[in-house]
């Protein structure tokens, strides 16, 4: 039976009316539109649907939208700051070319995103192991892991994501 | 809602309940009995659900009750773990990384980031699967399961709790409340290796944990526990091997005659991971590596 809940998305408060077993990426993606989230594999391993939930990264395919009631909820789509000024690691992706078929990209920048707010200054190890559940299957991950440490060396800039 | 490749499996239709308490959870369990499986982080769960593995008429999510997320010291310098305490928190705590360093170390090397920020200590016992990364440690520090369901608490071994592949010693109704932890020796070391093939994110196919008490001086163990993963339907202690090295002076050859026999007392399966032959020789290959780790730190 379809349940009435909240979900706090990229600081929009959501209504929504849904099935107790559809997960958080469904949600996101079939009924918020938010298509940056990916499903790939659906069982956990291959990141493309990570998003945050209370700035930690959580794989959405596992996760019921049930569970994310009352949490804070950021995708790819909520990084941006305002007048669409990109986030440090988002401009970082495309000015180090980090980014061919896009498919991983979100999934990537999103578990990027929970590794530098806990450790601003990752070593190339620490980000290669933050990114250990993150598949791609283009890049040959060299240029992520640039773009990652350099977003790291940066300044914050005004678009800092919509929190 | 569009049709999509997640809505197929019938498994991912239940009714939807969510207890505040542990008292509630262990009321809505007895009631529905085999109606009702009970869900933490879901990091195993779903994918269960999803693949009809199991198809549960009810979930109820224990994920909210709070009060069974903790890591505890009591007075004697044993552990306490809440049954909902994630991964990663066992993996971040600098309070165990100090004093069971095998519990962090294990926490650490399951799945990814992701998944640790959900999968919960209990989650990964209850789930039984012989590679379960946090069991082998625990089995080596000699941990206790504390269960709680509609009649007495009871307390069991973490060797008894895990029954087979999958299986655990949990009634109808009953529920995983607490791990704990008998106080360690002050000189005692711990080391837990995993051995896969793709880093964290794969199964373990062999798993190792070693908790030891090294007397410096002599170049004796005077206590050993090995404990062993993914080599049979549960996790083992590899007792043998214990008795070998136990109270005799450490020398390569030893640590040879150990691993080999650590390595007879497994009993791996092949399946598309590996061959079994191949999983007896990782025993063999991870013990020696564990012992040898210990003796360094």
């Amino acid at each position: 039976m379809r349940q009435q809940i909240q979900l706090h998305v990229n600081g929009v408060t959501e209504d929504l009316l849904i099935e107790p077993w559809w997960t958080l990426a469904q949600v996101l993606r079939e009924k918020l539109g938010l298509t940056g989230t990916k499903i790939s594999c659906e069982m956990g391993d291959c990141g493309a649907c990570t998003v945050l939930i209370d700035g930690k990264a959580v794989r959405s395919c596992l996760f019921l939208a049930m569970k994310a009631r009352g949490k804070k909820i950021v995708t790819i789509e909520g990084l941006m700051g305002r007048r669409g000024v990109l986030d440090p690691l988002q401009k970082s992706f495309i000015e180090n070319f980090a980014v061919q078929c896009g498919y991983c990209t979100p999934g990537m920048i999103m578990t990027a995103k929970a590794l530098l707010t806990e450790n601003p200054n990752p070593t190339e190890e620490e980000v290669k192991e933050a990114l250990q559940g993150n598949l791609c299957r283009c890049t040959g991950y060299t240029k992520i892991i640039e773009a990652v440490l350099a977003a790291a060396h940066k300044k914050p800039t005004e678009g800092g994501g919509s929190e | 809602m569009s049709e999509t490749i997640s809505e197929k499996g019938k498994g991912m239709q239940f009714e939807y309940l969510e207890p505040m308490t542990i008292e509630e959870a262990v009321s809505l369990l007895s009631r529905y009995g085999g109606d009702a499986t009970p869900i933490a982080g879901g990091t195993d769960l779903m994918l269960k659900m999803r693949t009809e593995v199991i198809s549960p008429k009810v979930l109820v999510d224990i994920g909210s009750i709070r009060e069974l997320d903790y890591i505890e010291y009591n007075n004697s310098g044993g552990l306490a773990i809440g049954a909902l305490t994630t991964i990663r928190s066992l993996e971040n705590s600098s309070d165990l990384q100090r004093t069971f360093p095998v519990i962090s170390m294990a926490a650490r090397q399951l799945g990814s980031v992701a998944i640790r920020n959900v999968a919960t200590i209990g989650g990964n016992i209850c789930n039984a699967a012989p590679s379960a990364e946090t069991a082998p440690g625990l089995i080596a520090l000699a941990a206790t399961c504390k269960i709680t369901g509609p009649g007495n608490e009871r307390t069991v071994s973490l060797e008894d709790f895990l029954v087979g592949p999958g299986m655990t010693i949990l009634r109808e109704g009953e529920l995983l409340k607490e791990i704990q932890v008998p106080p360690l020796d002050p000189h005692a070391r711990g080391v837990y290796l995993k051995h896969s093939p793709r880093g964290t994110i794969d199964l373990a196919l062999v798993g190792v944990a070693v908790v030891a008490t090294l007397d410096s001086d002599d170049g004796i163990f005077q206590d050993i526990k090995i404990a062993l993963g993914a080599v049979a339907p549960t996790p083992i202690r590899a007792h043998r091997a214990e008795e070998t090295l136990k109270g005799n002076r450490i020398t390569e050859a030893l640590i040879n005659e150990t691993a080999e026999i650590a390595a007879s007392e497994a009993h791996p399966i092949s399946d598309v991971r590996a061959s079994a032959e191949y999983r007896a020789e990782m025993v063999k290959v991870f013990t020696r590596r564990a012992l040898k780790e210990l003796i360094i730190k």
